[in-house]
């Protein structure tokens, strides 16, 4: 259809129009449709009704009037021990998970590790990462009981399926020549790995735990809703008792703690280079 | 003593690198080993303390066949052979102190290495050596924090410490500027020296070869070309030595018509 030897057309400019991303219409078009089409049927199946909308509307605004202003009093202790043992979950899992983490990252680098090891460290980080917290404490309450151990258990699987993948890129990003130099002394594997390798990923060690550190907080309180211990169980029952003047003080309280271990944690790790 | 015998490498499935190369050494002297990009001489190296592993022939050092040997003992081969590299490949996040150190941890056990106990020898020797090459006030500073001289200064002594009883290095003076480049030749030839070492090290610059090496080796496509002394290398060798791989090869091709 293009004709290369009238670039200029009857109006005397060129004519240029960004290329499609797909090139044939038939295909372009008719995803379009497709994709219409199953977005009508999946919005006609799933019965959105406006009148339950309506309804909702007034019985929103009256847990919102009631959640302001938040009640700090009422449960005042409940919170302070709910947010107590958040963070002990929290600082627990991640010091546990990061330690388990280390391992399974050299295991799961390429450039260090013999191919059935890799495998292995690999399968460990991607079943631990393909689990969502949530599902991970549902499974654990179910295992060892409601309350924080359930929650430590989860929150170290939820560690070590991220920290132990950055740290095997890490690894598999370092400089292979201070490897070559420490082998080259006649050292063995493992002094090889804490002379060689271990130094070049600490800074990101650090970075990483403390970042960590942010989401296992933030995820302790998730997973105390279904019964993994922590600030999240307070929550949860104060939902129960429709007690919303509670329920907003902690969600405030969450936002401020959150907020300050943030503004920690981003200027200590700004130490580390 | 070292005897390298039909030694043959090649990456991958690519055209060999090392061809058959034979060498030997017994003196305690600094032999430089010069060719273009690619003639094998850093193949050559890090095929000695198996960096690199060889495809076929023999490298002996006192009798013993390095290609032959396998975990503890090729570990304690490789304490015998210190190696001073050109991007001086020192654990930058590491001190000073620690770097040379490292330099004994084939010696220490792994925990002596993790937790920094070495002998009270080591940590003298170490301190002593720091003194030699001129850093023992940067003992606890670290090393990427130090400039290009005295990082190669570090890695000079690193190698050291390993009390070798050879010396290997791979352009230890190309990533330095002409001065530092001097400087760094001459503590390493002193060092050698001091320590009656025998050295053998990989050279681009023609002219520190003539003048610290009492032997010069020629290497080109992989075989040696040229072996003699200093004013044995004359103009028309290192022609022969440097020719370009193109020419070279412009020059097989005629050889094989001929033969038709």
């Amino acid at each position: 259809m293009m004709k290369q030897e009238q670039p200029i057309s009857d109006t005397g400019h060129y004519k240029w129009k960004k290329p499609s991303f797909i090139q044939n219409p038939w295909i372009r078009y008719g995803l379009y449709l497709a994709v219409f089409v199953y977005l009508f049927y999946a919005f006609s199946t799933l019965s959105l009704d406006i009148q339950r909308v309506m309804r909702g509307i007034p019985r929103a605004m009256q847990i919102f009037s009631s959640a302001i202003p938040p009640n700090f009093a009422a449960r005042g202790p409940l919170i302070v021990t709910g947010f107590i043992e958040s963070i002990q979950i929290t600082v627990v899992a991640t010091a546990a998970g990061v330690l388990l983490s280390i391992p399974f990252g050299f295991m799961a680098a390429k450039n260090i590790s013999i191919l059935p090891v890799y495998v292995l460290g690999r399968a460990v980080i991607i079943v631990s990462r393909s689990l969502h917290p949530i599902v991970l404490g549902v499974l654990f309450v179910k295992a060892v009981g409601f309350g924080a151990f359930a929650g430590v258990l989860t929150l170290i699987i939820y560690t070590i399926g991220f920290v132990g993948k950055l740290i095997a890129e890490a690894i598999e990003e370092i400089k292979f020549g201070q490897i070559e130099a420490i082998k080259s002394t006649g050292a063995g594997y493992f002094t090889i790995l804490v002379y060689a390798v271990f130094p070049q990923i600490l800074p990101r060690l650090i970075g990483l735990t403390m970042y960590q550190f942010d989401i296992n907080l933030r995820a302790s309180a998730v997973i105390g809703l279904v019964g993994a211990g922590g600030i999240g169980n307070t929550l949860n029952s104060a939902f129960g008792r429709y007690d919303y003047g509670t329920a907003s003080a902690i969600l405030l309280v969450m936002i401020a703690v959150i907020l300050v271990v943030e503004a920690i944690s981003g200027k200590l790790r700004r130490f580390t280079k | 003593m070292l005897e390298i015998k039909n030694l043959v490498k090649s990456y991958g499935t690519g055209e060999r690198v090392l061809k058959g190369l034979n060498f030997s050494t017994g003196d305690k002297k600094l032999t430089a080993i010069i060719g273009s990009s690619g003639a094998g001489k850093s193949t050559m190296l890090r095929c000695i303390n198996r960096l690199v592993t060889a495809d076929s022939g023999e490298i002996l050092l006192d009798g013993v066949d390095l290609l032959k040997l396998r975990g503890k003992q090729l570990q304690h081969a490789r304490r015998q052979i210190g190696m001073i590299f050109q991007g001086y490949n020192l654990v930058d996040r590491l001190t000073v102190m620690e770097n040379v150190l490292s330099g004994r941890l084939g010696y220490v056990s792994l925990l002596q290495g993790v937790f920094r106990k070495f002998p009270a020898d080591d940590v003298d020797h170490a301190y002593q050596m720091l003194k030699r090459v001129g850093l023992s006030q940067y003992i606890n500073k670290r090393c990427d924090e130090l400039s290009g001289g005295e990082r190669q200064r570090v890695g000079a002594a690193r190698a050291l410490m390993q009390n070798p009883s050879i010396l290997l290095a791979d352009e230890p003076t190309a990533s330095l500027d002409p001065k530092t480049s001097e400087l760094i030749m001459e503590l390493i030839a002193n060092l050698a020296e001091e320590m009656d070492l025998p050295v053998l090290i990989n050279l681009h610059n023609v002219a520190q070869a003539k003048h610290y090496a009492s032997r010069i080796v020629g290497l080109r496509g992989g075989v040696m070309v040229f072996d003699g002394k200093p004013d044995e290398l004359t103009n028309d060798q290192l022609e022969h030595i440097y020719t370009g791989k193109a020419e070279l090869k412009e020059q097989q091709e005629h050889v094989t018509e001929s033969s038709r």
